[in-house]
């Protein structure tokens, strides 16, 4: 029954963050600042993880390559078709969900438990608008970080196969280019659009109709990863069934 | 003048307020006391608008809330100020940025106009060269200034402070009280406090309500709760030793 009420509160917030929009000379900078805290704020993280997931595949690839029949240049193919289709947009997701989810549940809910979103509210203010639209607007700039994070991950992937001896760097690079699939990126990019929505709200929903004190803002941010990840993940599969068969 | 009629508020099973009627004038510090749980805050929300009552009706100068449009409504509330019990300032804006904005949200103002009127408040509330200071820089007592400025730069006509003093020295205390009380005055506010502090309550209380279990037990001035009989507010009122002697001494005066 809460999930139920949990999921109509979420519908409800969706629609009224569109609601009695704040003046644009303020908005303006609200996203400015969001776009700064939640895209340029991770790029450091996704970038060093891209780089090492891609050398993991990599270097996982060519282990499991022993049979002389298959071509080197297959490691470059499994690190470009990981790395777009998977990694980039659903592993770096979930680590958005416990980076920015959990700043977004704890800053709101913070503001919550100081009562600064009452504030707002007497004072005839949308909170639900001045504090998640910029927020969701800042995250549409998220495939930006998606497509750092697939070029620093087939870069990472390339400096393993390479400097790990496991594989030259023009069969690196010709595996890399091998049957290559515009769509693919496509797909990727629908994802990331889908997820920074998500990334964006689901942590407001919870950081917003919080209760409590300084205890519930920590519960609060735990139980925000936890639904932000199995709600990227479930729409992971459905977006896959729906655009890739 | 705001005008309470048989005001009720329940949430699920939970029967907060059962009918309170009271009437709050312009240009005076109007006072709600009560025990915790008594239903203070759930009343000062639904003066607010940030409750809607179960039952019953508040009316702003003649205007009833409930018969509002929702545009209207939002007319009302910017004629609101408020003063939270932490003061509720955003973090992430200097006092200056702070108090600037209801100026920023809701007026058409140049930043020259903005920044006099902000100028002009800041100074009316004594807090000087705090302006690019941020919340966490600065002492209990100017966050609550910078709060009452933030509550009166849109020229309020109805000013509500919930628990103004908690947290604040005696002393900083009453320089908070003189200041809503003149403020209300100059302005010709009406202004509602919410409050436990008896000192408030004898220092500006020209109007006090009491609230027991969601219900007025008692209202009258500063002057009448010395001579009530009403066993509620006596035992609520004079709780403490100090207050017990004070009102035996007016008792002996009088006598």
């Amino acid at each position: 029954m809460k999930y139920l009420t949990d999921i109509g509160g979420y519908a409800i917030m969706v629609v009224d963050l569109f609601k009695k929009p704040t003046k644009w000379r303020i908005m303006k900078d609200l996203i400015l600042k969001e776009i700064d805290e939640l895209i340029f704020g991770s790029l450091g993280i996704v970038v060093f993880i891209s780089f090492f997931i891609g050398a993991v595949v990599s270097i996982q690839t060519a282990m499991n390559l022993t049979s002389d029949l298959i071509p080197k240049n297959l490691i470059g193919f499994a690190t470009r078709q990981s790395i777009i289709l998977e990694f980039a947009p659903t592993f770096c997701s979930v680590i958005m969900a416990g980076k920015v989810g959990s700043f977004i549940t704890s800053s709101i809910g913070t503001m919550r438990v100081t009562e600064q979103i009452d504030a707002l509210e007497v004072m005839g203010v949308n909170a639900l608008n001045y504090l998640v639209f910029p927020k969701i607007i800042a995250m549409m700039l998220y495939p930006f970080i998606i497509a750092v994070a697939m070029y620093v991950g087939i870069f990472g992937g390339w400096f393993a196969g390479v400097f790990g001896g496991f594989i030259t760097s023009a069969d690196f690079v010709e595996g890399v280019t091998l049957d290559f699939i515009p769509f693919h990126i496509t797909y990727s990019f629908i994802k990331t659009f889908v997820f920074a929505f998500l990334l964006a709200t689901i942590p407001s929903y919870h950081g917003f109709y919080m209760k409590g004190g300084a205890l519930e803002v920590g519960k609060a941010s735990t139980t925000s990863f936890v639904w932000t990840s199995v709600v990227i993940i479930i729409t992971n599969y459905i977006l896959t069934q729906l655009l890739l068969t | 003048m705001i005008e309470v009629d048989n005001i009720h508020k329940s949430f699920d099973d939970a029967h907060i307020l059962k009918g309170v009627t009271t009437t709050f004038d312009t240009g005076k510090t109007n006072l709600i006391i009560g025990q915790s749980g008594s239903g203070k805050t759930v009343f000062l929300k639904c003066l607010l608008g940030l409750f809607k009552p179960t039952e019953g009706t508040i009316c702003y100068d003649g205007k009833r809330y409930s018969e509002l449009t929702a545009a209207e409504q939002r007319d009302l509330r910017q004629e609101m100020g408020m003063v939270f019990q932490g003061s509720a300032l955003f973090d992430g804006k200097t006092v200056e940025g702070n108090v600037m904005f209801p100026l920023e949200m809701f007026t058409k103002q140049s930043k020259s106009e903005m920044q006099d009127r902000v100028d002009m408040v800041l100074k009316r509330v004594n807090l000087v060269d705090a302006n690019h200071k941020f919340p966490s820089e600065i002492s209990g007592g100017m966050q609550k200034r910078v709060a009452i400025a933030r509550a009166i730069v849109m020229n309020p006509k109805y000013l509500f402070c919930d628990e103004p003093n908690s947290g604040l020295d005696p002393r900083t205390a009453i320089v908070i009280d003189n200041l809503i009380k003149e403020i209300t005055e100059e302005y010709e506010i009406t202004t509602v406090i919410n409050t436990h502090d008896m000192n408030s309550v004898m220092e500006i209380g020209e109007k006090i309500l009491f609230l027991k279990d969601g219900l007025k037990e008692w209202e009258g001035t500063k002057h009448e709760i010395f001579k009530t009989d009403n066993k509620a507010v006596t035992d609520f009122v004079y709780s403490s030793e100090l207050f017990k002697k004070v009102r035996q001494m007016y008792i002996e005066e009088r006598n």
